[in-house]
C-alpha cells in the first residue's frame, strides 16, 4: 500500500527510479537514434554519388565564372560603360583587354571564352580566335592605341553588341543558360523571345510532353483490359498471364528496343508481312520508324507493365459483388460498369499514369534508336549538349527544366499512392 | 469468370471479343521479345525471316551469330565487363539497402517521409539527369573513367528496388520474434543473422535480383561515367544499333532474354515463398 501512496504524490517512477516519462523518452529517442544509424551509411552514400552530383550538375546551369576568370581586367573597366549611349567602350577597357588577353592566350584559354560568348552571340568565338593568334606578341608597354589594334585585327570588337554581351555575361551567375533553354535570350531591354528560327526548345518539350501524353494514354488503354482480365481470373490462370506481363518488364531494354528496331524496318518483319498479305505494295513499303511513330509504339511496349501492375493491384481489391448489386438494381451492363466499377478503378489509373509519364518523359535511349529526328525528346537534346556540342551549361539547364517537371510529379505521386506503395511484380 | 449457361448472345459476342482483344494485347507484349529468338538462328545476315526459314529448312536456320559473339573479342570484352561490374554494385545496394530498410521499418523514424523520398529518387529521376550529374561530378573527384566510378553509379541506381522489395517483406514481420531472442539472450547481431534475417531473405534477394538486372541491363550512365575500358554488353549493343546493326545483336538478345526468364522466374518462386512463410496466402 505504501507503493500506492508514493505514485500519487510524486511522478511515476521506472524500476531504476528515474521518472517513467523521462525513462520512455530516453527509450524513445534511443530507438530513433537506432534506426537513424542503421539508415545513416545508405543515406550518406545516396548523397554523395548521387544527389551531390544532381546538385553540382543545377549549379552549373547558372554557373557563369568562366569570363570574369579569364577576363578579370576588362570586366572590372566595362562596368562602367553605358551599353545604351551607342558609343563603343573607352581605350582604358581595349587596354584592359589586351592584358587579358595576352595571359589568357599564354595559357590558351582564350577560346574557352570565346566558345562561352559565342551561344549568347554568335560570331564572338572568332573575333576571340583571331585576337588571341596576335595577342601573343602584344607588347603592353609600348603598343596600342588598342581600340585601333583591335579594330585592326577584327571588325567585331566594334560591335556595340559584342561589348554588350560581354557585359550582359561577366557576373558570376547568369540566368542565361535558363533563358536559352526557354528560347530567350537577353536584350537591350531584358529578357525577350529568340529569332522564330531559333527557337528550338519550347518546341521540343511541348513534343517531349505531348508524346509522354500519348504514350501514357496508349497505355492506359491497352493496360486496362488486361488488368480486368488478371484481376477476374481464378488465381492459377492470373498468375500464368502474370508472367506474359512480367517477362517483358524483367527484358532488357536494349532488347526490347532491338526487337522493334527489327521489327519496324522497312525490310523488317512487319513490312514484310504487309506485303505479303497485300495491304501495302512492295514498292511502298511503310515508313514506321525514325519518327513519331515508332517511338511511341516502342515506349508504349515498354512501359505497358508499368501501367498493368497498379491497376491490377487495384482491381484485385474491388468486391465484384458491387458491379452484381448494381445490376440486379437495373442498372445496365454500361451504367454498372461506368458508375460503380470504373470510379472505383480511379486509383489504379492514377498511379499508373503517374509512374508512366514521369518514365517517359526522360526516356533517352529508345527514342535515339527508333525515334530518328522527329521522334526525339528532350533527354536526346541534353545528351548532344553535353557530348556533342559542349554546351554544359545549357544541358544543365535543359536537365534543371526536366528535373522540375519529375519531381512535380514526383510529389504528386507520392501524395496520392505513396512512394511505400509502389510495387514491383 | 465463365459465361453463366443463361448469358444472352449480345454476352456471348462481347465475352469472346473481349477475350480475343485481350490476347491480342497479350500478343503485342510478348511477341517482339518472341520474334527476335528464331531469328537469331538466321544463316542469312538479314533481320527478316528468309524463305528458307518459313519453309523450315534446317540450311536456313545456323549458329553463325552465336559463334560471331562468343568469337568476337570485342563482344567478350563487354560480356567481360558487364559480369564484373553488375555483381559489385549489387552487393553493395543489397547490404546497404537492407540494413537501411531494416531501419526504415523500425517503428519510431524521424523523417521517414523524406529519407524514404530520397532514396527512391534514384529511380525516379530520368536516367539522362543521373548521367550528366555524374558525368560532371564524378570528373571532379577523379572518378570519371573509372571501374569504381561506374560501380558506384550503378550501385546508387540499384538501392531504391532493394528498399522497396525488403520493405514490403518487412511489413508482414513479427517484431516479438526479435523480442523473443532478444529476450533468450542473443544479442542484435545474432537476432539479426539467426533470426530477422532468414525470414526476410526472399525479400533481400529478389532486391538483389531487381538491383543486378538494373546494373547488367543500365547504358545511359555507363556511356556518360565510364570509358572504351568499361564498355558493358548494353553499351555495345547500343553502338551497334546506333551504328552499323549486325546480327550478332540478333544472337545476344536471345541470350539476355534467356538470363531475363531465368531471374524472373527465380524472383517468382521467392515471392511465392515469402508469401508462404508469412502465411499471405494459402498456396
Amino acid at each position: 500500500m505504501s507503493d500506492a501512496s508514493a505514485t500519487q504524490n510524486g511522478p511515476v517512477l521506472a524500476a531504476d527510479g528515474t521518472p517513467l516519462k523521462r525513462s520512455l523518452a530516453r527509450a524513445l529517442r534511443r530507438q530513433k537514434m537506432r534506426a537513424l544509424m542503421l539508415i545513416a551509411p545508405l543515406l550518406l552514400f545516396i548523397l554523395v554519388s548521387f544527389i551531390l552530383p544532381i546538385g553540382d550538375m543545377l549549379y552549373r546551369s547558372v554557373d557563369n565564372k568562366i569570363v570574369q576568370n579569364i577576363l578579370p581586367r576588362t570586366v572590372v573597366a566595362l562596368a562602367d560603360w553605358d551599353s545604351t549611349s551607342g558609343e563603343l567602350p573607352s581605350e582604358a577597357v581595349y587596354t584592359a583587354l589586351a592584358a587579358d588577353m595576352k595571359e589568357a592566350a599564354a595559357a590558351k584559354e582564350h577560346t574557352k571564352v570565346g566558345v562561352r560568348l559565342n551561344y549568347e552571340k554568335p560570331g564572338v568565338a572568332s573575333a576571340f580566335r583571331k585576337a588571341g593568334r596576335r595577342a601573343k606578341k602584344f607588347d603592353l608597354e609600348a603598343g596600342g592605341p588598342w581600340k585601333e589594334a583591335f579594330l585592326k585585327i577584327d571588325k567585331k570588337w566594334g560591335d556595340t553588341e559584342v561589348w554588350r554581351t560581354i557585359q550582359t555575361y561577366s557576373p558570376p551567375v547568369t540566368a542565361g543558360y535558363f533563358l536559352n533553354a526557354v528560347d530567350m535570350r537577353v536584350g537591350v531591354d531584358g529578357a525577350e523571345m529568340r529569332p522564330e528560327r531559333e527557337r528550338i526548345y519550347m518546341a521540343l518539350l511541348k513534343r517531349t510532353l505531348w508524346m509522354s501524353l500519348l504514350i501514357t494514354g496508349s497505355c492506359i488503354l491497352l493496360a486496362y483490359p488486361v488488368a480486368w482480365l488478371l484481376a477476374n481470373l481464378p488465381m492459377r490462370s492470373a498468375n500464368m498471364l502474370m508472367i506474359l506481363v512480367l517477362l517483358p518488364f524483367w527484358t532488357s531494354l536494349l532488347v526490347r528496343t532491338s526487337a522493334w528496331k527489327i521489327l519496324l524496318q522497312q525490310q523488317g518483319v512487319i513490312n514484310d508481312l504487309l506485303v505479303w498479305v497485300g495491304l501495302v505494295p512492295d514498292d511502298a513499303r511503310l515508313q514506321i520508324i525514325n519518327n513519331q511513330f515508332g517511338t511511341i509504339v516502342a515506349m508504349t511496349h515498354i512501359l505497358l507493365p508499368f501501367m498493368i501492375l497498379p491497376m491490377y493491384s487495384v482491381m484485385q481489391t474491388i468486391n465484384p459483388s458491387y458491379l452484381r448489386a448494381a445490376k440486379s438494381l437495373g442498372a445496365t451492363n454500361w451504367t454498372a460498369f461506368w458508375r460503380v466499377y470504373f470510379p472505383q478503378t480511379v486509383p489504379g489509373i492514377g498511379a499508373g499514369s503517374i509512374l508512366v509519364f514521369i518514365l517517359a518523359i526522360g526516356y533517352y535511349i529508345t527514342p535515339a534508336l527508333v525515334g530518328g529526328t522527329k521522334g526525339t525528346f528532350i533527354s536526346n537534346q541534353i545528351a548532344f549538349h553535353i557530348s556533342t556540342s559542349l554546351n554544359w551549361g545549357l544541358a544543365a539547364a535543359l536537365g534543371a527544366i526536366l528535373l522540375v517537371v519529375v519531381l512535380v510529379l514526383y510529389w504528386a505521386y507520392d501524395k496520392i499512392v505513396g512512394i511505400d506503395n509502389v510495387k514491383l511484380g | 469468370m465463365s459465361l453463366p449457361t443463361y448469358a444472352t448472345t449480345g454476352q456471348r459476342i462481347w465475352y469472346y471479343t473481349f477475350r480475343v482483344l485481350c490476347g491480342l494485347i497479350f500478343f503485342f507484349l510478348i511477341a517482339p521479345i518472341a520474334v527476335v529468338i528464331p531469328l537469331s538462328f538466321n544463316a542469312q545476315d538479314f533481320f527478316t525471316f528468309t524463305p528458307e526459314m518459313l519453309r523450315l529448312d534446317p540450311d536456313g536456320f545456323s549458329l553463325k551469330h552465336y559463334r560471331d559473339f562468343f568469337g568476337n573479342p570485342d563482344w567478350q570484352q563487354a560480356l567481360g565487363n558487364s559480369v564484373k561490374i553488375a555483381p559489385v554494385a549489387t552487393i553493395i545496394s543489397v547490404s546497404l539497402g537492407t540494413l537501411a530498410a531494416i531501419g526504415l521499418s523500425q517503428p519510431h523514424v524521424p523523417a521517414r517521409r523524406a529519407i524514404m523520398a530520397i532514396l527512391i529518387s534514384p529511380m525516379i529521376v530520368p536516367l539522362i539527369i543521373s548521367a550528366a550529374g555524374m558525368y560532371f561530378f564524378y570528373s571532379k573527384i577523379g572518378l570519371s573513367g573509372t571501374y569504381w566510378g561506374v560501380v558506384l553509379a550503378h550501385a546508387a541506381l540499384g538501392i531504391p528496388f532493394v528498399i522497396i522489395t525488403v520493405t514490403a517483406t518487412l511489413v508482414g514481420f513479427d517484431h516479438s520474434l526479435t523480442r523473443a531472442a532478444a529476450n533468450m539472450g542473443a544479442d542484435p547481431v545474432t537476432t539479426f543473422f539467426k533470426v530477422q534475417m532468414p525470414l526476410i531473405l526472399p525479400g533481400v534477394i529478389s532486391g538483389g535480383l531487381f538491383a543486378f538486372i538494373t546494373s547488367f541491363d543500365e547504358v545511359v550512365v555507363v556511356i556518360f561515367v565510364g570509358s572504351a575500358k568499361q564498355q558493358t554488353l548494353p553499351w555495345q549493343m547500343f553502338t551497334g544499333l546506333r551504328e552499323q546493326i549486325s546480327p550478332t545483336i540478333l544472337a545476344v538478345a536471345t541470350i539476355l532474354v534467356v538470363i531475363s526468364i531465368a531471374l524472373l522466374a527465380t524472383v517468382e518462386l521467392l515471392r511465392r515463398r515469402s508469401e508462404r512463410l508469412r502465411g499471405m496466402s494459402p498456396g
